[in-house]
């Protein structure tokens, strides 16, 4: 084994080199490039595990608060909603409304575990909090998905359509959206918010979309600017090809994943603006509930009750972390200039077998 | 080139026109400032309505006022700048003239370190890709991508402000804390230096040392009531950031970069109680920046002497080292007021506020008690500004660096056997800071009016809380003048890092993009 490391280390780095392409290449052999894209993904371990985080968070806020639909409502699971006042629980020390919540087993001294009827405490009147951060969650998650979508669709749709038909259209397109990009998002999203916040936080965040996509434009049309010139465009006309479906079935599928990666870091950066603006008193409105609200209320609450603060500031930067990494995992995975790094143990692994098959032809 | 420029500065009126004829609108449809008369039937109030009516001239239709307010607006043009008044009866202008000092002290060393530190990151990040460090270092970023600030302000104002006044009551740091701090330094410089297990350890092993080391000696000497760092102190950390400008710009082999480094903090020590009887006696904005010219100049003198080849490269190392010694001494100037601060009045100990813009109780006009209450209020804010500013720059300057390392001119760079420092330094950091510098252009035109979350969290009034107040009261020329002053920053940042890009990068030529 020693004469081996020995033997590796004095490799041509060349070989390594083409022997790590030799990996990267029978990695993807005979596969699409939609499979290619998902085992690159499954490959970024924090990519993966914020989409679980995610995908477990959004669930577990949606059923456990439940929801409107149109005049329906469907309850979720827990036992308490915004609405209900129940009494505040005299805690020890004479304080009120504290956390039953306990995770510390009683053989270790704690409280044993159990969830108690106000797992993380009531509000100043009697609220239960984990009702409140559900719905606060449930609002949030929803203001930063409508933002992405509309944002998204404009965005691919302006960008697509100044990017292809390039030209006067394209100029006169692009100087619209400088028009928008000198106005600061919050600016924007103040004077929407703070004139359309009592029509509730979801026309708050549809409004707040149809600002939000002038970046993503931009990144579309310099993508589609460059997919036209392409031979397989051509191609697609000569064969007599539709703009239409050289726009939808040619060029698009292309350009998927910078639109994919941006719409992610658009929605991170909404679920902070929406928090932000609700901070300021433009966003969402009581008695609607949203996790920037939660914060802002509760701030001065930091001493002497901190569980009012802890868990929605928690909960957004789970949300908004999640969504930042699943986005950097969506980068790596659309990026095919991006070459996994080959581990040293595989590069080991590869050369021993090199090494082996020569020794035998000798 | 003339052309180009001329035909961008016409875009940009139509830009800024438009913008403007738009939020003015937007403004305009969607709130009313008549509103609190609205149900008022008492003749007071009616008085009051007429009077705002007259003076924000509300029965014009918006589209129409818009006009009569860009008339005003383009009497820059003439020396007759006029933004209208607020529904105060204020002058806009006025109350802008006093926001924007606010903000440019509020935002300045928070922009300026968070622009240092990411990139510094970001190399080293770069340099190191998918090492342990990098991995911490990408989390970090992330977690700072994704904190509300007024979040992070909660947090700080209770850990950096009021548990650290508290914590000067005791002034004693465990043997525990202090194991810990100075094992977390080694970590962190471990990671950053990095290579073979051997210097590894090295470097973790001063660093663990020398930290607890400092944290001894500051609890021993009962250090936080009198700070100071003395000509000693001054002198070591003038050699050390000497060595280090030395290291990292020309090599450690390039004897007259050295020398004129090394000259340059010997000199900082000579000067030492001369200059602190200088600062006693004359002390004013005017002798600090004359200090600053001089210093430069002596830095430039010196290594023209010690240099004969490579001048400019060594007068730019020598000159960076002169302004870092100068700052050491003006630190160590600010902290030997600390003492006689922390016993004044409006402070009784407890230095760091957790709000305001300046201590109201001072009574005192010294200027160095001055600017140390200046400080300490902009502690707080800076880091929070920093900590979520500077995520981007560390992603940011990573991405590019890795880019440029992987070009074919670094292979060939490597292949002619130069050194690591010189490919990282010369080569590579050079052609990375190119659309770093027109990133920075925009961001720093971006924090004049962006600050509003901060102010409002650690009560500052600059153009955040000026913008509030407009959108909250309907105040229409209020706002349009907040927006006209970040919105021409905006574009004017554009077009300057634009030009810039073409005048760093000479393979762009600005004329035939548009």
């Amino acid at each position: 084994m020693r004469t081996f490391k020995k033997k590796t280390s004095t490799l041509q780095s060349a070989e390594i080199d083409s022997a790590e392409n030799a990996i990267a290449n029978r990695e993807v052999q005979g596969l699409t490039q939609r499979q290619i894209v998902i085992r690159r993904f499954l490959n970024h371990r924090a990519a993966v595990t914020s989409l679980i985080i995610l995908t477990t968070l959004v669930l577990f806020v949606f059923t456990g608060s439940g929801f409107h639909v149109g005049p329906w409502q469907i309850p979720g699971w827990w036992k308490h909603n915004i609405d209900t006042l129940s009494d505040l629980i005299v805690c020890s020390e004479g304080r009120l409304g504290c956390p039953t919540l306990s995770v510390v087993p009683k053989w270790l001294g704690g409280d044993g575990i159990r969830l108690g009827e106000h797992p993380l405490g009531q509000d100043d009147i009697g609220h239960d909090y984990l009702a409140m951060v559900l719905r606060g969650a449930q609002r949030s998650l929803m203001v930063t998905f409508i933002i992405g979508t509309v944002a998204g669709i404009i965005g691919t749709v302006v960008g697509a359509i100044a990017g292809f038909f390039a030209g006067r259209i394209d100029n006169v397109l692009m100087r619209f959206v400088d028009f928008l990009i000198t106005i600061p998002s919050i600016i924007i999203g103040s004077v929407i918010g703070y004139h359309f916040g009592n029509l509730g936080a979801l026309f708050l965040a549809f409004y707040l979309g149809l600002f939000a996509w002038t970046g993503l434009s931009r990144l579309v049309r310099g993508e589609f600017l460059s997919l036209r010139e392409r031979e397989f465009v051509d191609a697609a006309r000569v064969a007599g090809a539709s703009n239409n479906r050289i726009i939808f079935k040619h060029i698009l599928p292309n350009a998927v994943g910078v639109i994919v990666v941006s719409v992610t870091l658009l929605m991170s950066g909404a679920i902070l603006l929406e928090t932000a603006l609700s901070y300021l008193g433009f966003g969402v409105i009581p008695p609607d509930v949203s996790l920037g609200l939660l914060i802002s209320t509760y701030q001065d609450a930091f001493t002497t009750r901190p569980y009012l603060f802890w868990w929605p500031g928690i909960t957004i930067i789970t949300i908004a972390l999640s969504i930042n990494f699943i986005g950097d995992g969506l980068r790596d995975a659309f990026d095919p200039r991006q070459r996994r790094k080959v581990t040293l143990k595989e590069r080991r692994v590869k050369l021993f077998n090199r090494l082996m098959r020569k020794s035998q032809n000798v | 080139m003339l052309a180009f420029i001329g035909r961008r500065i016409g875009t940009l009126f139509v830009i800024l026109f438009g913008s403007s004829f738009i939020l003015y609108n937007l403004t305009a449809i969607s709130g009313d400032p008549r509103e609190q008369y609205k149900f008022a039937t008492d003749e007071k109030s009616q008085s009051a309505l007429r009077a705002l009516v007259r003076q924000l001239d509300l029965e014009t239709p918006p589209p129409l006022r818009y006009f009569k307010w860009l008339e005003g607006v383009l009497g820059v043009f003439y020396g007759k700048l006029n933004f209208g008044v607020t529904r105060d009866n204020e002058d806009v202008i006025s109350r802008l003239s006093a926001a924007i000092p606010t903000t440019l002290k509020l935002v300045t060393a928070a922009t300026l370190t968070a622009i240092f530190l990411g990139i510094a990151l970001g190399m080293v990040t770069a340099i190191r890709q998918y090492s342990r460090f990098d991995y911490v270092v990408t989390f970090f970023s992330f977690l700072m991508f994704s904190l509300p600030i007024f979040w992070v302000a909660v947090l700080l104002k209770q850990f950096l402000a009021i548990e650290f006044n508290d914590f000067l009551e005791v002034g004693y740091i465990d043997i525990g804390w202090r194991i810990l701090i100075a094992a977390f330094t080694a970590v962190f410089w471990a990671g950053v230096i990095g290579g073979s297990k051997n210097r590894i350890a090295k470097v973790a092993l001063s660093a663990f040392i020398l930290t607890f080391g400092i944290l001894t000696a500051i609890v021993a000497l009962k250090w936080f009531y009198d700070p100071g760092l003395g000509p000693i102190v001054v002198f070591i950390l003038s050699v050390g950031i000497a060595f280090a400008v030395t290291a990292i710009s020309m090599g450690l082999d390039n004897r007259p970069a050295l020398k004129s480094s090394l000259s340059i903090a010997l000199i900082t020590l000579i000067l030492y109680y001369p200059l602190q009887y200088v600062f006693d006696k004359y002390s004013s904005w005017l002798l600090i920046l004359a200090l600053a010219v001089l210093t430069i100049s002596t830095a430039t003198l010196i290594s023209v002497l010690f240099a004969k080849i490579d001048r400019g490269a060594v007068i730019r190392t020598s000159v960076i080292t002169s302004i870092g010694c100068g700052l050491v001494v003006i630190l160590d100037r600010l902290l030997s007021t600390w003492s006689e601060y922390l016993t004044l009045d409006g402070v009784n100990g407890r230095p760091i506020p957790t709000i305001g813009q300046m201590n109201p109780l001072l009574t005192t006009d010294d200027f160095w008690l001055v600017q140390l209450d200046t400080v300490v209020h902009l502690i707080l804010p800076t880091v929070a500004l920093t900590l979520i500013s500077f995520a981007g720059y560390i992603r940011f300057t990573r991405g590019t660096m890795l880019e440029v390392l992987n070009q074919d001119y670094i292979r060939t760079a490597r292949a002619k056997g130069l050194s690591e420092r010189v490919v990282v330094v010369r080569h590579a950091f050079r052609n990375t800071m190119i659309p770093i510098t027109t990133i920075i252009v925009v961001d720093i035109s971006g924090v004049i009016g962006g600050a509003i979350i901060t102010e409002r969290v650690f009560g500052w009034s600059g153009m955040g809380t000026l913008f509030n107040k407009a959108i909250s009261g309907y105040d229409l020329n209020l706002l349009m003048g907040v927006f006209a002053v970040t919105a021409t920053l905006a574009v004017l940042a554009n077009l300057v890092a634009d030009l810039l890009y073409a005048a760093l990068d000479p393979r762009i030529r600005v004329g035939n993009r548009l």
